[in-house]
């Protein structure tokens, strides 16, 4: 009796949808623009978690050691500091390879360069190039090397300077800025999922107060509350299922078109391809999220109608 | 087989406001009995009780020894199937074809497949309606329509059949045809109870009456007469 009855209530759930036409059709397109958004609010923290990125990675902190710091301590301080969870990367930046890209920065200071070859020696140490996870761990990373450096005598240490505390104030803002930002596009995103749902529900509730009186009829005739409900219901389902296609389909030429943008102006992400890299994670969740709200909606409309 | 004991209505907080009031009557398995009134007597709001649309402002009706107030939801639904209703606005489903309006009443009872496929045409000749079978409602004359109507409230062979003005809507010769489907359906053994407001048909059934008016029987008359 249960498949039977299921085996019905899909029927005409198909039928109905199949049947109604332009209220169909208009149904689905109020979804479509929906779960696009939902699309879009996915791909603009993808983009925004790019720049995120990409901003912290421009931000990193240098150790700078004394000339005759010996490159066997300065590698084994590199190791343990990639060790550090906090430190996504370490450079080292060898005494040759920081006079060479001292000379390629200034090569147009004539004076500087020649003033540097008056010198003879290579006056400039050797340096760590520390890159750490989030910005707001630097200072950690930098006290725990302080620390460290504190324990040497002062004579011994190998460490000239950290930058960090000359840096300190653009790294908190930056910090700031990374994380305003992720709580703004959260909060955006939310409101415009809200609204888009809210929007999708009513459309949903005035199909099927259109409805009504066959809903009534249907009870009247004795149809149980389910057996009337389940056909609306499978045809939010079909609603949010063609919707989800639709709306792939439609952000496929726009990921093709934006992909130069976000390459070039954004640094890193190409949306195209982390389109068609995600395609199926991306996909179930339009899917689900298009296939839940056509369901919820219409359950929750017609049962106001069938308190007859 | 149906019993109103004092059964009142009423629709708003003013004592004096009664849809309907003191009703008490009996109707008998196999009886065909008429309800007539003019407008706003309160006909339909009998119906509704009846049918556990609404509730009683006081009073019980009882359905086969079962009091229709005290039933629980999924208990009304099974009630409703036990019944066969005919509006004076059809009301068919109109996405769903001829064939299909008639088979949702027996897909709501819980009729297989089987059933539905032999019984539907059957019922659609015996309302003359075979040929329109995978017609649309709205391809149908008002007639057709109160037809399909009439086969779609007997095809379960329910208990008893409730007309509310079936011929409300229809001209003099359909009128006459849904008529003697009523009587015919009433001849193998269905009770039923018809509310109207035509004179000409309870004169052509010559059934027993009950006249309301203002909320209240004020006739119950076993000869059929006609007295508003």
């Amino acid at each position: 009796m249960f498949w039977l009855n299921t085996k019905r209530i899909i029927r005409t759930g198909f039928l109905g949808f199949w049947r109604n036409g332009f209220v169909s059709l208009s149904s689905i397109l109020v979804v479509t623009v929906t779960l696009f958004t939902i699309i879009v609010i996915i791909f603009t923290n993808v983009v925004l978690e790019s720049v995120l990125a990409d901003m912290r990675s421009k931000v990193d902190v240098n150790v700078y050691f004394v000339v005759t710091a010996p490159e066997s301590q300065i590698l084994a301080m590199r190791d343990s500091l990639n060790k550090l969870t906090e430190v996504a990367s370490v450079k080292y930046v060898s005494r040759e390879t920081a006079l060479a890209e001292f000379k390629e920065k200034h090569k147009d200071d004539y004076l500087t360069i020649q003033g540097l070859n008056e010198l003879g020696d290579n006056p400039l140490g050797a340096r760590l190039n520390i890159v750490a996870r989030d910005p707001s761990l630097y200072e950690g990373i930098v006290k725990s090397i302080e620390d460290k450096n504190a324990l040497v005598p002062p004579d011994q240490s190998i460490i000239d300077k950290v930058n960090y505390r000359q840096n300190k104030v653009v790294i908190d803002r930056l910090s700031e800025i990374i994380n305003g930002a992720k709580q703004l596009g959260y909060l955006l995103a939310l409101v415009l999922m809200f609204i888009s749902v809210l929007i999708t529900f009513n459309t949903i509730r005035l199909v099927i107060y259109m409805s009504r009186e066959e809903i009534a009829v249907m009870r009247l005739v004795g149809a149980s509350s389910m057996y009337v409900r389940g056909p609306f219901i499978v045809g939010g389902m079909i609603y949010g299922m063609i919707s989800a296609v639709l709306s792939m389909a439609l952000f496929y030429p726009i990921a093709i078109w934006l992909a130069r943008a976000t390459t070039e102006f954004f640094g890193g992400v190409n949306l195209y391809t982390y389109y068609i890299e995600n395609f199926f994670q991306i996909f179930i969740i339009v899917l689900s999220a298009g296939v839940l709200l056509g369901a919820v909606s219409s359950f929750l409309a017609v049962r106001k109608y069938l308190k007859v | 087989m149906i019993y109103f004991d004092k059964v009142a209505k009423k629709y708003t907080n003013d004592p004096n406001a009664f849809a309907i009031q003191d009703i008490n009557f009996s109707i008998a398995h196999n009886e065909f009995v008429s309800i007539v009134g003019h407008s706003g007597a309160g006909k339909t709001t009998l119906l509704k009780l009846l049918l556990a649309e609404e509730r009683p402002t006081e009073g019980n009706i009882f359905f086969e020894s079962v009091n229709v107030n005290e039933l629980h939801r999924n208990e009304v639904t099974k009630l409703r199937r036990r019944i066969g209703m005919i509006f004076q606005d059809f009301r068919l489903l109109p996405n769903k074809t001829v064939y299909e309006n008639i088979a949702f009443a027996m897909e709501a009872a819980g009729r297989s497949d089987e059933e539905i496929a032999f019984d539907v045409p059957h019922v659609l000749e015996l309302v003359d309606l075979g040929h329109k079978i995978w017609d649309f409602p709205g391809h149908l004359s008002g007639g057709e329509k109160q037809r399909v109507a009439i086969a779609r409230a007997i095809v379960n062979q329910p208990d008893i059949i409730i007309a509310d003005e079936p011929t409300g809507n229809l001209d003099p010769v359909n009128t006459y045809e849904i008529v003697q489907i009523l009587k015919k359906v009433n001849d193998i053994g269905t009770t039923v109870i018809l509310t109207t407001h035509n004179k000409g048909i309870i004169d052509l059934l010559g059934r027993r009456v009950i006249t309301m008016e203002g909320g209240k029987i004020i006739r119950d008359d076993q000869s059929g007469k006609y007295v508003l």
